[in-house]
């Protein structure tokens, strides 16, 4: 590893070379950290491994996400091992997709101060105080939609003065909206309905039956939809 | 930051050139015996010295990669002597290892069969979710579009594993699919729908019908997170950070539960139960002969140790699958999975000169040799027709700016949009430039041998998942392991339910792992050698992208 390719970068206020073009994730590995929080996918969808920042010369908290974000120098890094929150107690089949249903569950939604913090620590990009106006507004279909990539890194929830716990909000937004106010599928009902019928059983039997090379014609037959 | 370096450039502008002649028009597909010629001549599975025969064990003999041979030929990782079986830490009913999607799915239906919340228990190695399930893009198949079926779905499925599935184990997955999909609707997955409710499907490799459900290209992670709080709802207990280590068996030859570790306290736990559902998912933290990986970083092949330990049989594990679209650039990336769904939209993989050397949705072992004798030397029988990039990565385009062109502007963000933040992040703009792309190990093809109800043979042991065998053969089509944590993960949870309701058990023991042990001594594996793995070892150099050696 040539000189000028290492990046100095404080790792929980240690110093430490490593080479530049790192995540911070590889970085900690790099030098000498074995992760056991503040991991788990390694590719920007679990959220375990919330971040936070500060540049040399920046007065700036940064937040994202480590296994995402490549390492600069000077970078004073902090691993969160998460953000405590709590999950209302509901089951989604006693609930309707009301306007006030959000609200009624989470309730200091209404302490929003509209200070848009959340919605720069979010590494996901997402317009997290356009959420929570929606959801204030009762629009499960809007909060649904804006939150679809929230990887529930809990860094809006670490930063939001109102104390709001974003991603348990988003997560029954989009249950509601899926399950009550999306389409339900028609081909999926009666399929379900034939199926239940026995309607297969014959043409599997048959399929189970053949031996490998008629079965390997049967593949080979098969007609592929444009 | 990212963006490509000058060299690379201009190999794109030849992907230019070539575009618009291609841009409606596919190679044909390669008949069977192309398909086979191919793979013996590039596929990494057919390098007979990448695996070896296992000396110990219920499936002595097998051929299975070295990395795994490893592991299976080890020693505990704790002494069964130390251990205390008379402090019980935790006793249930039904104990599920391991909180991904299997896991959870096991532990919501064994509850929906009537054993109460507090009597089961999710056991997992770092927070409940993280796991490869939360990581699928593309979608999972199931055959409810009125010009398929469950019968085409199975001919698909046979023909893609080469003939080599379980057939019991395959018919109980298609019959059961529709059924998965619509569970998840009533449990809130936002599938992605016309607006008259019917569902969005597409290709994948080796499909005959369009059968690709999906929600963006978050499929796996929307489909985690609602179970995860359907399982909350449920408030079934789960022990975060505990990864099981060893089962426990009793007096009367039956599993009897787990002996977990506390990776933060560095102490272990007794967990006894009446019945354990295996649910550990897979193995491409192995790294098995380098490759990169798409797994998350538990993805260590502990369910594979543990259960080979107390007499379970594998199956299939000479067959490892490498999904042949990994990210080859930036080094960042490296491994990271891009979704066959690009392909499944029309996104075509050319090689250096911007020609397109293969049909793009053959099956995934097709593809994948297809891509590494792109880029495999001339000298060494390849075509020696791969980008390399600064780091000494190579590999072949993706024609991502297609999607667009052929399905309309906004396509790409609206459908793949992890894909797109994901390249944005290094300046790079998938809409407007090819990415490259090489194959990286993605799934566990094989696994623990059980019958249709997820049952393993081993009393009071059942399994669900990718840590499973059968479902798939030697190759599994994309969309069909999400499917498969769901049917199997079902099928195992209630079956462990009915176990557990009529399950007496016997005094603990260790004597499973005791009589494994002896049999190491016997065939003299070096006793260094320790498993499950629990964690891979990243530091140090080791955290340096992992090249891909061609030779
Ligand atoms: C990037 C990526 C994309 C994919 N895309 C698709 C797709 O589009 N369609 C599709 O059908 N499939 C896809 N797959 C495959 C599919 O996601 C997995 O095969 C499936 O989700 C496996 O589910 P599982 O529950 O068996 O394993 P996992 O979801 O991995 O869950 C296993 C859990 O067990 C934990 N664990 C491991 N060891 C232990 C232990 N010793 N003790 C306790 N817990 C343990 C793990 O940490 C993890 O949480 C993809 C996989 C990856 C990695
Ligand atoms: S919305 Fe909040 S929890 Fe979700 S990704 Fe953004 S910052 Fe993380
Ligand atoms: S950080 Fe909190 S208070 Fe500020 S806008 Fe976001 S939700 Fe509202
Ligand atoms: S480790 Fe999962 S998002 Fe970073």
């Amino acid at each position: 590893m040539k000189k000028e390719n290492t990046v100095t970068v404080f790792l929980m206020g240690k110093a430490y070379r490593v080479p530049a073009g790192l995540t911070i994730m590889k970085a900690m590995e790099y030098a000498g950290y074995r992760l056991v929080r503040g991991v788990g996918c390694r590719g920007g969808y679990c959220g375990a491994c919330a971040t936070v920042y500060r540049l040399p010369g920046d007065y700036r908290l940064y937040a994202d996400l480590a296994c995402q974000t490549t390492v600069q120098d000077g970078m004073y890094i902090a691993q969160l091992p998460f953000t405590p929150a709590t999950r209302a107690p509901y089951r989604l089949e006693e609930l309707a997709p009301q306007g006030e249903t959000l609200l009624a569950l989470y309730p200091e939604l209404a302490r929003c101060v509209a200070c848009n913090t959340c919605t720069k620590a979010c590494p996901q990009k997402l317009e997290v105080m356009d959420a929570v106006q929606q959801a204030l507004r009762g629009d499960i279909a809007q909060v649904a939609e804006l939150t679809f990539d929230c990887v529930s890194c809990g860094l809006c929830t670490m930063r939001c003065p109102a104390e709001i716990m974003h991603y348990h909000v988003w997560q029954l937004a989009r249950r509601l909206h899926g399950a009550y106010q999306a389409p339900r599928s028609g081909h999926l009902a009666d399929r379900v309905g034939q199926i239940r019928q026995g309607a297969f059983h014959g043409e599997l039997d048959r399929l189970m039956a053949m031996g490998k090379d008629e079965l390997a014609q049967a593949y080979k037959a098969r007609d592929i939809e444009p | 930051m990212a963006t490509y370096p000058k060299e690379i450039q201009e190999s794109i502008a030849r992907v230019e050139a070539t575009r618009p002649a291609r841009l409606h028009t596919n190679p044909p597909r390669l008949s069977l015996a192309d398909q086979e010629a191919l793979l013996r001549g590039f596929h990494p599975d057919y390098k007979a010295e990448g695996k070896r025969a296992l000396k110990v064990g219920p499936s002595w003999g097998e051929l299975v990669p070295h990395e795994v041979a490893d592991l299976l030929e080890a020693y505990p990782l704790i002494d069964p002597a130390t251990i205390n079986l008379s402090q019980v830490d935790y006793d249930v009913d039904v104990l599920v290892i391991g909180g991904g999607g299997a896991g959870t799915v096991a532990a919501i239906w064994a509850h929906e069969a009537g054993i109460p919340a507090e009597r089961i228990l999710i056991v997992t190695k770092l927070r409940h979710g993280d796991s490869n399930s939360m990581m699928a893009q593309g979608g999972i198949q199931a055959a409810d579009k009125p010009h398929d079926s469950p019968a085409i779905h199975y001919l698909d499925i046979m023909g893609g594993g080469h003939f080599t599935s379980d057939p019991k184990l395959v018919r109980a997955m298609v019959e059961d699919g529709p059924m998965v999909i619509q569970w998840h609707e009533k449990l809130g997955v936002m599938y992605d729908k016309e607006p008259d409710g019917t569902m969005v499907t597409i290709h994948g490799g080796g499909t005959s019908r369009k059968r690709m459900h999906s929600a963006k290209d978050y499929t796996g992670m929307e489909i985690m997170r609602v179970l995860r709080d359907e399982a909350r709802s449920r408030n079934i207990p789960v022990l975060e950070f505990s990864p099981a280590v060893e089962l426990l068996t009793d007096s009367l030859g039956q599993v009897a539960g787990a002996v977990v570790w506390n990776l933060e306290t560095e102490e272990y736990q007794i967990i006894r139960a009446k019945a354990t559902v295996l649910a550990t998912g897979g193995w491409g933290r192995l790294h098995i002969q380098g490759f990169p990986t798409t797994n998350h970083y538990g993805a260590t092949a502990d369910g594979l140790v543990l259960a080979y330990r107390v007499g379970a049989k594998l199956r299939d594990l000479d067959a490892v699958q490498y999904h042949p679209t990994g990210a080859a650039y930036p080094e960042q990336l490296v491994g990271l999975l891009i979704t066959e769904k690009v392909r499944g939209l029309s996104a075509q993989p050319l090689n250096r000169e911007g020609q397109l050397f293969v049909h793009p949705l053959e099956p995934r072992d097709v593809e994948s040799a297809a891509f590494i004798r792109e880029c495999t030397p001339v000298e060494h029988g390849g075509r020696g027709l791969g980008v390399v990039t600064p780091t000494g990565m190579v590999g072949v385009w993706l024609d991502t700016p297609m999607v667009d062109m052929i399905h309309g502007q906004g396509t790409f963000q609206r459908a793949l949009s992890s894909i797109y933040r994901m390249y944005i992040r290094f300046d790079i703009d998938p809409t407007k430039e090819p990415i490259l792309v090489y194959p990286t190990l993605h799934y566990q093809n094989g696994g623990v041998v059980m019958d249709e109800n997820g049952w393993t043979g081993i009393p009071g042991l059942f399994a669900g998942g990718e840590v499973e065998g059968g479902v798939h053969g030697k190759n599994r089509l994309m969309g069909n392991s999400l499917l498969d944590f769901n049917v199997f993960g079902r099928r195992a949870g209630l079956a462990a339910a009915a176990w557990a309701k009529q399950a007496r058990l016997g005094s603990l023991t260790l004597a499973h792992v005791e009589r494994f042990v002896r049999e190491l001594g016997e065939a003299q594996v070096p006793p260094t050698r320790r498993a499950p793995m629990l964690l891979p070892e990243y530091r140090g150099e080791k955290a340096l992208a992992r090249m891909v050696d061609l030779l």
